[in-house]
């Protein structure tokens, strides 16, 4: 019983997966909708665009990781 | 499952390789090794490398940049040279141009001058000629005139003086 | 492990997703420290990698690349580039070093990406060591080099005073969570990439839907070529960002 508890709480752990996506989306989006507004910006900017990408996607993985220590090391 | 998941950890520690701490040791090991040996291979022979190998290219790019504003600077000079030399010779030519139409002009008028008086003076010498000869004419006219009319007063059986003879040619001969 | 028998037609579906990431000895025996194992085989090749790309590319120095050679200045230039414009000038000192860590990562990722290799990166082992290099190194470095003044890294000096403790409490909490998420991140990307190419690898045994199965390794590997680049990318700009706060601890 506890195995397949842990087996749901690791699909709920997966949907952070999905919440990081809609993340990493709104970081990437903003980043592209600021570079047509002022595109000569936009390259010296790149490096933070993916400090951005990298922090959201981050929790995403993190999630990810709970719901793998759900699924094989509990 | 459950039973499956501890049995599968028991074969081969717990389901995730990667908390399977009796590893780590041995990983952080290699790591370690793998890191510094990295380290040494780049900090020692390919970053100074690399690095003067485009400290190199950007010198060779420096040098070629200014071997080429030079040879440009060059070109420069060599065609504002070619430019001078061209109307320096062009004026030379305009000058030589001018001397020797003046120097033919010279010479031309001194020639017609020359002809010209040699001309005038054959042409003075031609008028003496012809007024001699005109001269010379009236005179054999009179004489011939004188004679004949001598001749004719003889002939009639007249005697006719030479004094009026003469008085009546010279009359006639202006009639 | 996740072993169900998904029906009896199919014959049981196999799920081995985190077998790949087993640690074995290469000879046998029991795993001690000092066993050479596949883990450091291939960061052997790992060394192996960045000695063709960095130092066997480089030998003949000329002046007009060869192909090789312009992908080891490509490799250098962009790593100094990244270190002189987030670090600053003075950054530059800790360039071989941030070298060290981006060659080492991006070797070991893409060497990870051959099939039936061993992806050194997507253990914690790995990435907790990098990290924490990093992170031990940072602090010193932001201690020798600012004395006190390091601590005004958590004193937000631009906010109102009030709020300034609240915020040094999220800030020195960040401060330590950082080696954390660097060393999670890295691994987490590459071994969530490698086991859902597993779990498609998985799927591929029943017929039915073995193209679609087949189609999505395809995708999900040209997608983890991506990830191998762009997660070294990350885990270098973040070592360069937090060289930064150390060099110039101010807000």
């Amino acid at each position: 019983m506890e195995g397949e508890l842990a087996h749901i709480g690791a699909g709920l752990a997966a949907i952070g997966s999905g919440a990081a996506a809609i993340g990493v989306g709104n970081v990437a989006g903003n980043f592209l909708a600021g570079a047509l507004r002022n595109p000569s910006a936009a390259a010296s900017q790149t490096a933070t665009l993916f400090i951005g990408i990298a922090f959201a996607e981050a929790l995403g993985i993190f999630s990810f990781l709970v719901a793998l220590l759900l699924m094989f090391a509990v | 499952m459950a039973t499956d998941t501890q049995s599968a950890a028991e074969a081969s520690g717990p389901g995730m390789p990667q908390l399977d701490f009796s590893t780590w040791g041995n990983q952080i090991f290699w790591l370690v090794i793998t890191l510094v040996v990295i380290y040494l291979i780049l900090s020692r022979v390919a970053l100074p490398r690399i690095a003067s190998v485009l400290a190199e290219r950007q010198g060779t790019i420096t040098n070629d940049i200014a071997a080429a504003e030079d040879l440009k600077a060059k070109a420069q000079e060599a065609e504002a040279a070619y430019d001078k030399a061209l109307i320096d010779a062009r004026a030379e030519a305009g000058r030589i141009v001018a001397e020797t139409k003046a120097g033919i002009q010279a010479d031309l008028d001194k020639a017609i001058a020359t002809a010209d008086t040699k001309i005038a003076a054959k042409a003075a010498e031609g008028e003496k000629v012809i007024a001699e000869i005109r001269a010379g004419a009236l005179d054999n006219v009179k004489v011939v005139a004188k004679d004949t009319a001598k001749e004719i007063v003889a002939a009639m059986g007249g005697k006719a003086d030479a004094k009026s003879i003469t008085a009546a040619v010279t009359a006639r001969m202006k009639g | 492990m996740a072993s169900e028998a998904q029906g009896a037609e199919t014959g049981g579906l196999e799920f081995h997703p985190m077998d790949q990431f087993n640690i074995e000895s290469l000879f046998g025996g029991p795993i001690a420290w000092y066993t050479p194992t596949n883990a450091a085989l291939w960061m052997g090749l790992a060394i192996l990698a960045v000695i063709g790309l960095m130092v066997l590319t480089t030998t003949k120095r000329s002046v007009v690349p060869s192909r090789g050679q312009s992908v080891a200045e490509l490799a250098y230039g962009f790593v100094y580039k990244m270190v002189e414009d987030v670090s600053g000038k003075d950054g530059v000192v800790y360039f071989p070093y941030i070298m060290t860590l981006f060659m080492f990562i991006v070797c070991a990722n893409f060497l990870g990406l051959i099939p039936m290799s061993f992806t050194t990166t997507s253990h914690f082992a790995v990435t907790v060591v990098l990290a924490m290099a990093v992170f031990l190194t940072v602090t010193v470095l932001g201690f020798v080099k600012n004395g006190t003044k390091f601590l005004g890294l958590f004193w937000v000096s631009s906010a109102p005073l009030a709020l300034r403790p609240i915020l040094a409490i999220i800030e020195v909490i960040s401060y330590f969570v950082r080696p954390v998420s660097h060393s999670i991140r890295l691994a987490g990307n590459v071994m969530a990439g490698h086991a859902v190419i597993k779990v498609f690898a998985g799927f591929a045994a029943i017929a039915v839907v073995s193209p679609i199965a087949i189609a999505g390794i395809v995708a999900m590997y040209a997608l983890e070529i991506l990830v191998s680049f762009i997660q070294a990318y990350v885990f270098t700009i973040l070592t360069c960002v937090y060289l930064k706060d150390a060099l110039h601890p101010s807000h």
